[in-house]
């Protein structure tokens, strides 16, 4: 049996790194993230794992690059602007189909913004935030209990789709403490070998190659097809979701990582004063949940809270096309987020109204 | 003589595929693959190396040598192999960059796998220009050159010095080994494929990063013949970029 912890999210989400095998970090140095390097330098050397802090964002994403190539489970990890700087790496990895995870503890933009708790990074970690058209398995983790549990599942979807998975969460889920049961992990029977990757002491049999390079006739535009054909298969199979109070809601308050720990206590409050609200979270922001926005979501209004100026609210009005959508949120300043109350307010003005 | 005496003297490396370059007439890309793959040979570890191929006309490192290939973005290659190196620390690897992929978008990278004493072998082959893109301004280009972004010849005033990495790096505890090297006439080539050999040796023993600049011709952007760039390497670049081994901590 696991004993239970009390740990901060960003501990929680290197803990289930380890727990998933992970052997391999290259990061540098970002609030609020610094504690992930911090425990994994000290945890993974007596592992027989190596911890590189790496000379620039550019290189930590390079040398996972190498390390995945390389058959490893690997990860690096930052914060928003430091994101930025991975997104070339992650546009490669991405083409070269190099699995492996990649944490977002992400902060207030843009440009240096602040270390304020943000999800204006939302577009960026979704749509492919590099060049080229691709798309990242991207997970958000509401919990400290979370940041564990999704750091096992990233390695495993990472490794099965031969996609690059992000955690995207922020300063409150990574800085928060929090009770954690550290599961211990077992690998999915039938996770495919890596029969791609540069994994033995030396090459058995035929050359491998791992590269983003097509320039032969119709090889680019066949790579591109299969790499959107995986994306294709892992919303149909992939999605994950939390449905709170929806049968009988006739409001569905949608929002994600931490917002949704406010937004939930919002709804809570809405119920108890008799309104029939409930509360649907995305787990996987990519997959997005398309399928169960339809299900909870036709012919009810929804209301989505974000910690920015509305970025997830354009996927949910795409899923809901028939749906009155209505968003609610707020960019990132000095300390300052919403309240339930203030969350509240939106859920009793948007139910009075029918 | 019969067919029996007969010794074969000269064959292609094995290391090397069978298959044609797609290399311009003259261009020394091809002998300084062979230098590299009849190091891989000499020691018999064409099986367990990992090359790590760069941006630019050495991109298809895969499709020559018979060996692991991982394609670095620009510049990044010296942080894949330290990825690379640290999962197969047993594994021989090595980086084959050009002077703008090095020199200029990659010095960070260099610069810090160098100083971690990486055991990485890294082959640089300085040809003063961007010879994929068109022969653009390098970080190499010499004073006065004139190329497709210097047209009226480099103004160091404005556009700086060609930059020599081998000295720079030299300075750096991490680095066990660095040369320069040319491969302009048959002497040259013995002593590259030496220093080369070498470079490989010196990680196989586990000693630090290994460094070798090869200087080498661009006739299709310089505008000469091979034999002409051949002459321009000696006369022009040699002066500034001065042969030898800058440091050898195994000596």
């Amino acid at each position: 049996m696991s004993k239970r912890l009390f740990v901060k999210g960003n501990e929680a989400v290197a803990m289930g790194a380890l727990a998933a095998g992970c052997r391999y970090y290259f990061g540098y140095p970002i609030t609020p993230q610094s504690d992930i390097p911090e425990y994994l330098s000290r945890e993974l050397p007596p592992l027989g794992g190596e911890f590189i802090q790496a000379e620039s964002e550019i290189a930590s994403i390079n040398m996972l690059l190498g390390a995945s190539a390389c058959g490893a489970r690997a990860m690096t990890s930052s914060s928003s602007p430091g994101i930025s700087l991975k997104q070339e790496g992650l546009s490669y990895m991405a083409g070269s189909e190099c699995p492996g995870l990649i944490v977002n503890i992400s902060r207030s933009g843009p440009g240096l913004g602040g270390i304020d708790a943000s999800q204006a990074d939302y577009f960026q970690a979704t749509k492919g935030g590099g060049h080229g058209g691709y798309h990242l398995i991207v997970l958000a983790p509401a919990s400290v209990q979370e940041m564990y549990d999704l750091a096992l599942l990233a390695f495993d979807l990472s490794d099965r789709y031969r996609v690059p998975a992000m955690i995207l969460a922020d300063a409150v889920i990574g800085q928060m403490k929090e009770a954690l049961v550290p599961h211990p992990y077992v690998a999915p029977a039938d996770l495919p070998a890596k029969d791609w990757a540069l994994t033995g002491p030396g090459r058995a049999g035929e050359q491998k190659i791992v590269k983003s390079l097509y320039l032969g006739d119709g090889e680019l535009e066949a790579h591109n097809n299969r790499l959107h054909a995986k994306y294709a298969r892992m919303q149909e199979c992939e999605t994950r979701f939390e449905a709170i109070d929806l049968d009988d809601a006739e409001l569905v308050v949608t929002a994600y990582g931490s917002t949704a720990r406010i937004a939930h206590t919002a709804v809570r409050l809405a119920r108890q004063q008799g309104i029939r609200v409930g509360l649907l979270r995305p787990i996987t922001l990519f997959p997005f949940p398309t399928a169960a926005y339809r299900q909870y979501g036709t012919g009810r209004k929804l209301l989505c809270f974000e910690l920015n100026n509305g970025q997830m609210v354009e996927d949910v009005r795409l899923a809901v096309p028939g749906s009155e959508v209505v968003f609610y949120g707020r960019p990132p300043g000095a300390g300052s987020l919403p309240t339930p109350e203030e969350f509240l307010q939106q859920i009793l003005a948007l139910a009075g109204g029918r | 003589m019969t067919e029996q005496q007969m010794k074969q003297v000269f064959a292609r490396p094995a290391s090397l595929k069978p298959v044609p370059t797609h290399f311009c007439p003259g261009c020394q890309h091809g002998t300084i693959h062979r230098l590299v793959a009849e190091a891989l040979d000499h020691f018999g570890i064409a099986d367990q190396t990992i090359g790590v191929a760069s941006v630019g006309c050495s991109v298809f490192l895969y499709g020559y040598f018979n060996i692991d290939v991982i394609e670095a973005p620009h510049g990044r290659a010296p942080a894949v192999a330290t990825g690379a190196k640290r999962v197969h620390p047993g594994r021989p690897v090595f980086t084959y960059q050009g002077d703008g992929d090095l020199a200029a978008i990659g010095t960070s990278e260099i610069i810090h796998s160098a100083n971690r004493g990486e055991l990485l072998t890294v082959i640089f082959v300085n040809n003063t220009t961007y010879g994929m893109t068109g022969g653009q301004m390098a970080p190499t280009t010499l004073p006065q050159q004139t190329t497709s972004t210097s047209p009226r010849g480099r103004n160091v005033a404005k556009d700086g010095y060609p930059i020599r990495m081998t000295e720079l790096l030299s300075g750096l505890e991490g680095v066990a080994y660095a040369a320069r090297v040319a491969v302009n006439s048959p002497k040259h080539v013995l002593q590259a494929g030496k220093v080369i050999r070498k470079a490989f040796k010196t990680q196989l023993d586990g000693k630090g990063f290994a460094f070798v600049e090869v200087l080498s011709t661009c006739p299709t952007n310089w505008g000469m013949d091979p034999l002409a760039a051949n002459a321009r390497v000696a006369e022009e670049m040699i002066p500034y970029f001065p042969l030898g081994v800058f440091k050898d901590v195994t000596a």
